[in-house]
């Protein structure tokens, strides 16, 4: 399991790697910061939907150990949409307290992502095993804000874009498919074998079994 | 990749100083960072192979500017979407465009339609290198050697008639030569369009070249507009008519997203785009990820030449 862990860990870390190797030798092209951009808010909205993708597909396929990768994954999506966020405040508007404020308040879209990094906090301050446990039914509460950030990042994208939306709808689209396989429950023959995995980690089946 | 660049350098550096001054600062500044030349199978950006020279440039004695952009920066980083909408998509997929022949079909109210030949528009005036400004709506900018003449050299010949109160222009539509056409992302053909008096301000350039060279696929070759003190949407590429009407244009952005493009679409630091501020840019090709943004100016910075055009209009609806 451990090795498991560290092996997705550093599958994970790959797209901000990738990232620093090119800043380093020049690889981003004539505007870097506008590509830095780019790249981190994509693998911050792709990890958003991965995290939502996990529930449905241990579903589709019982695979439970799916659900041990969950907390590590939501905190990349933390992770990247905090980097996302000091590319854009450091390096675009050169740590300007003034304009990144103008920004939040003026452009509907720059509040919608703020919004969503925003909400992303409480969740990542609150994924420990000991906060689950303390907080009982209202952690899972609390914890059905992705659902909402994952349509705010998907907003986000589609309304900064000028004219070609095929990019961000097809992130709409498999945001819909997601909630569509929760909301309307869909089955497959193999669930039946759910049960049986789900048993004997508790900190981690509080979170798994119906919470999403 | 340094190897590959060294090579590029060599061949433009006798005749093209910019351009290798440009390069010999590039190659420093990834030498200085990372010792980047042990790593040769890491490729850049998209290549951008140099066009031929055009034969008997002059320089404009007015239009000079320090460090313009590099070849590089300004051939791999356009907005072109017949050709793709990624910056980087032109570049790569311009290669399909054939400018040789090229004509231009003329009509309206001038008294001289027709259609002309590329080859003989050439002829019609002596070729002058003027270094620009360029100011994107999306808020990035350039300065650029375009080669060219004045827009009102070439349209004089038409004979406009005097109820020609605008100019309009268009791109070539062909879904073989510009594969972007095969998605509707926007309404092709591309069209602009100015009013006469701003076609025929001296600023106003017709342009066939860069950096003393053709103008390459991914710029608009043969033929675009460069008119300085609008945003760089207004600056239609690859034209192939051009219409004399007394009816205002419908340009394609503007039809597009009639609340944030307009007609005029004069840079102007004090009207925001409604989704960003177009207060400040980002120059393009800055050496490192630190640099700031600069102020944009009026009329981006062409405003002695040009405010008098726009006396009494209010600029936040004639936007």
């Amino acid at each position: 399991m451990h090795f498991t862990k560290v092996t997705v860990f550093s599958i994970c870390l790959l797209p901000f790697t990738w990232m620093v190797w090119q800043a380093m030798n020049q690889l981003l092209g004539s505007n870097p910061v506008e590509e830095l951009l780019y790249q981190s808010g994509g693998w911050a909205l792709r990890f958003v939907l991965i995290v939502l993708a996990v529930s449905p597909l241990r579903k589709l396929t019982g695979w439970t150990t799916l659900l041990r990768f969950r907390r590590m994954l939501g905190l990349f999506a933390f992770f990247y949409a905090s980097s996302h966020f000091l590319v854009y405040f450091l390096l675009d508007l050169g740590m300007d307290f003034s304009f990144v404020i103008e920004d939040i308040i003026k452009r509907p879209y720059i509040t919608i992502g703020f919004t969503a990094l925003v909400l992303l906090i409480p969740l990542a301050l609150t994924s420990t095993k000991g906060m689950m446990r303390r907080m009982g039914r209202n952690w899972k509460k609390l914890h059905k804000l992705v659902y909402l950030i994952g349509i705010l990042g998907v907003v986000h994208y589609l309304w900064l874009v000028k004219a070609d939306l095929l990019e961000p709808l097809i992130y709409a689209a498999i945001l819909l498919t997601l909630f569509a396989i929760r909301w309307f429950d869909i089955k497959i023959p193999l669930v039946t074998f759910k049960k049986k995995s789900c048993t004997g980690q508790p900190g981690v089946s509080v979170v798994s079994d119906e919470t999403a | 990749m340094l190897i590959k660049k060294y090579q590029s350098l060599r061949e433009a550096d006798v005749t093209d100083y910019p351009l290798y001054k440009r390069r010999r600062e590039f190659i420093q500044a990834g030498l200085a960072l990372t010792g980047a030349a042990l790593l040769p199978g890491i490729a850049n950006a998209a290549a951008s192979s140099l066009t031929a020279r055009l034969p008997g440039v002059s320089q404009s004695d007015k239009y000079q500017l320090d460090d313009p952009n590099s070849w590089e920066d300004i051939t791999t980083y356009n907005n072109f979407y017949e050709f793709g909408t990624g910056k980087r998509d032109p570049s790569k997929n311009a290669h399909t465009l054939r400018p040789k022949p090229w004509s231009v079909t003329v009509e309206g109210e001038v008294n001289k339609p027709g259609v002309y030949q590329m080859e003989d528009i050439m002829k019609w005036n002596s070729l002058e290198e003027r270094i620009y400004r360029f100011r994107c709506v999306e808020a990035w900018s350039m300065v650029v050697p375009w080669v060219g003449f004045s827009l009102a050299d070439m349209l004089k010949r038409f004979e406009p008639r005097s109820n020609a109160k605008y100019v309009e222009f268009y791109t070539l539509v062909d879904k073989k030569q510009m594969p972007g056409q095969r998605r509707s992302v926007l309404d092709w053909p591309y069209v602009e369009g100015l009013r006469i008096d701003e076609a025929i301000h001296p600023l106003s350039m017709m342009v066939v070249g860069l950096y003393g060279r053709e103008l390459p696929n991914q710029n608009g070759a043969p033929l675009r507009l460069i008119v300085p003190w609008k945003y760089g949407f207004k600056n239609i590429k690859s034209i192939v008519k051009i219409r004399f009407t007394d009816k205002k244009p419908h340009n394609t952005w503007a039809v597009l997203a009639p609340r944030e493009y307009g007609f005029y679409a004069n840079v102007n630091p004090q009207v925001d785009h409604p989704r960003w501020s177009q207060a400040r840019e980002r120059l393009i090709g800055q050496s490192t990820l630190f640099s700031s943004k600069q102020r944009t100016l009026m009329y981006n910075g062409y405003g002695d030449e040009v405010a008098h055009l726009y006396a009494g209009m209010n600029l936040r609806k004639n936007f």
